[in-house]
């Protein structure tokens, strides 16, 4: 089967068809990442901008290296070296980018919907690297490929994931493809970080953590962004890691070949214990190295898609 | 110079009529409403098929004037206004600067009366500046011409200073008109807070925020005995307090908008900026409340919230997109399909856009009685057309219902004895 996006906004416009094309495109390229001459011809001549408006280490340098690995031309802008800071408007940097003939943008906005407005006024493919506390695509594809390799499969697999809900893209984007792969997926966090609605997409909202972790396959654990919701969702991060922290009492709850992830950074002995980080049940760093695998492959499908379609 | 309006279906909820009769306008008054009337000498418009109305009042609209002429002015704005089959309108003091002082009243008064189409009648400040701490100079306001006072856009925080103002307000006559927001309670909610704000990623501004507000509003009327005037109710539980204070005997009125009682937060999908307003779009519970509300009685009037904004502030990411929507040229079509809709009798919705807002406000408007100004709408009910941004009167284009099919239009405005607009 093809693929037939130009875009990849997020998890909830892909099919479950489309997530194993992209799942199995990304194992057939992963090969690429551990021979010698890690560089393939497929997107020679393809030129792909990192549009940055959010600070990002992972993410960027992930896209930046798989649009390498494929020989494509990656450029990176930033948020702090784009004229973004002279006030200029989001349309207006996205003609100028236009102008320049990229084939790829891939994007990082705080804004949720800030990719969906680039795509309705560009000509080019744009990847939503992420947007405000939308989704973030990549991140989830990366999540089932790990979870597939580690498991073996995907349907009829329980996974918890805990923390901020409400502002949590990657809670977003998971759970719209994790359940379209036939994935149980439960939710949890504090009352203040729980979005309204989100059970009727498909998640079981759990208050206690001991319950949500309980027998699960996957335990994924989210950052606290202390900058950011420090301010009256919580009271103390003592308290919240010792109500929704996974440490290795906790983690026994689960079943005894639960994998633990966890979309980084970690804020080690908030979140997640060290000894669950580096424990031998953690697959964060798999996560890592499949991120670079999802990436090569959505820039490949995407090259190659249909242009009359979004 | 007179006018005879033949064979139109005469609706004045002021004076009970809903009939088929003529009217004759003579030196800017209405002079005659009856059976086959000769009005010699006079222009003959004829009416059959179309309703004939008190010219429509529209008791909250922001002009922009002065200040922030790029969005709207009076011009454009009365224009719009008469364009919408509304002869005046009541303009919010929002400007800049703001219209918290007499010689701000009278520029809007004068150039309205110069350079506008439409009346217009201008609301002062509650609070100097809108800052909400000090009140400002309310009988040098009224003097001027206010005929109410808000600080419309943002709430009056401070619950002492609303209670002084109210105190204030109540031997001048003037009503409080209410933005009713807990700002604490809003944080940096930019839609609705519900499902569609949780699968958008959009922070949600709760139901709450405006019923607390909204709820203590109404009690500082009822403390002060002074009048209130809730603006641009959204929710179910706003809905309710304004219907038991009312029936408490509270002075308290209220109004709504189209885009209230006609859209829910679903429009937001896609991220369209013309759907971010303030109060936001809310849910389908809160619009069948807002209809019910409008069908018993509990909110008197509909208004637009006209808020006209560049392309340049709705053109980017829906998260410091400006708050509004432009309203006057799109209210009477949605009006018109409450009626179809089986919630409001026409003669109803007619007083809602006529008598209520013209009571609320105290202006002699809003009745075709005989020594009334002549401000006479004429309405084709059946008038199918379809809402074209590009092609408003109003400067600012950033509405919802772009590309919709609507129906009824306001086919001659009147303002004073004289044709303003034509279909």
């Amino acid at each position: 089967m093809s693929f037939r996006h130009k875009h990849i906004l997020g998890t909830e416009q892909l099919s479950k068809e489309d997530i194993e094309l992209i799942l199995d495109t990304a194992e057939s390229l992963r090969e690429i990442n551990s021979r010698e001459i890690k560089k393939v011809p497929t997107l020679r001549g393809k030129t792909i901008v990192n549009l940055f408006y959010e600070a990002s280490t992972r993410t960027r340098t992930s896209f930046e290296i798989a649009g390498k690995r494929l020989s494509a031309d990656t450029i990176n802008m930033t948020a702090s070296t784009s004229s973004v800071t002279k006030g200029e408007t989001l349309e207006d940097t996205a003609k100028n980018i236009q102008a320049m003939k990229p084939d790829i943008i891939v994007m990082r906005h705080s804004a949720s919907g800030a990719p969906h407005y680039l795509a309705e006024r560009i000509h080019c493919s744009v990847i939503n690297a992420g947007d405000g506390a939308h989704e973030h695509p990549s991140q989830a594809l990366l999540d089932l490929l790990t979870i597939r390799q580690h498991k073996g499969r995907l349907e009829g697999l329980t996974v918890a994931i805990v923390g901020d809900i409400t502002h949590s893209r990657v809670a977003r984007s998971d759970l719209y493809a994790m359940t379209k792969m036939g994935m149980k997926v439960r939710l949890c966090g504090p009352g203040t970080m729980m979005p309204p609605g989100i059970e009727r997409l498909g998640a079981e909202v759990f208050t206690d953590m001991d319950d949500a972790v309980r027998d699960a396959d996957v335990v994924m654990m989210l950052r606290i962004q202390l900058e950011r919701q420090g301010k009256t969702l919580l009271p103390t991060l003592r308290e919240y890691a010792r109500l929704y922290g996974l440490n290795p009492a906790r983690l026994a709850l689960a079943k005894p070949d639960a994998i633990v992830m966890h979309p980084g950074p970690l804020n080690r002995g908030v979140e997640i214990s060290s000894y669950v980080a580096d424990g031998k049940q953690s697959v964060i760093l798999d996560q890592v190295e499949n991120g670079v695998a999802i990436r090569m492959a959505l820039l490949y499908l995407v090259a190659g898609g249909e242009a009359s379609e979004s | 110079m007179s006018i005879l309006i033949k064979g139109g279906r005469i609706i004045d909820p002021a004076n009970g009529i809903d009939d088929t009769l003529d009217l004759l306008i003579q030196d800017g008054r209405i002079t005659q409403v009856g059976k086959n009337l000769d009005g010699k000498g006079a222009e003959v418009i004829d009416a059959a098929g179309l309703l004939v109305t008190p010219g429509l009042i529209d008791m909250h609209v922001h002009l922009r004037d002065p200040g922030q002429e790029y969005k709207e002015d009076i011009v454009s704005g009365t224009r719009a206004a008469v364009a919408g089959g509304f002869t005046s309108v009541a303009c919010m003091p929002n400007t800049n600067p703001i219209n918290d002082n007499k010689a701000v009243t009278r520029y809007i008064i004068e150039k309205a009366k110069a350079e506008g189409t439409a009346n217009v009648f201008p609301i002062g400040s509650i609070t100097k500046g809108l800052k909400g701490e000090t009140l400002s100079e309310m009988g040098d306001l009224k003097d001027a011409g206010c005929i109410a006072l808000s600080d419309d856009g943002k709430p009056v925080s401070d619950g002492e200073i609303m209670r002084r103002a109210l105190e204030y307000a109540k031997p001048f006559g003037l009503p409080l008109i209410s933005h009713a927001e807990d700002l604490s309670l809003v944080g940096e909610g930019v839609m609705n807070y519900g499902f569609v704000a949780t699968e958008l990623g959009l922070k949600g501004i709760p139901w709450v925020a405006e019923d607390a507000a909204t709820a203590r509003d109404v009690l500082l009327a009822e403390f002060t005995g002074a009048r209130l005037h809730v603006a641009h109710v959204s929710t179910k539980g706003s809905v309710e307090i304004v219907r038991a204070a009312k029936k408490r005997g509270v002075k308290v009125t209220c109004e709504a908008t189209p885009h209230h009682f006609t859209l829910t937060e679903d429009a937001v999908r896609g991220y369209d900026t013309n759907a971010k307003m303030n109060p936001p779009l809310r849910g389908a519970e809160d619009v069948a409340a807002l209809r019910q509300g409008l069908a018993d009685g509990t909110v008197d009037a509909i208004a637009t919230d006209h808020a006209p904004h560049h392309i340049d502030e709705k053109n980017v990411e829906f998260n410091v997109a400006l708050n509004g929507i432009v309203g006057l040229e799109t209210a009477l079509p949605l009006s018109l399909a409450l009626v179809r809709d089986g919630v409001l009798a026409l003669g109803d919705m007619v007083a809602k856009l006529t008598t209520a807002p013209a009571r609320i406000l105290g202006i002699p408007r809003g009745t075709l009685s005989v020594g009334a100004v002549a401000d006479v709408t004429l309405i084709d009910p059946e008038l199918k057309w379809t809402v074209e941004a590009a092609k408003l009167q109003s400067k600012s284009k950033n509405t919802p219902f772009n590309g919709w099919n609507v129906q009824g239009a306001a086919v001659r405005t009147i303002v004073g004895g004289k044709v303003v607009y034509q279909r």
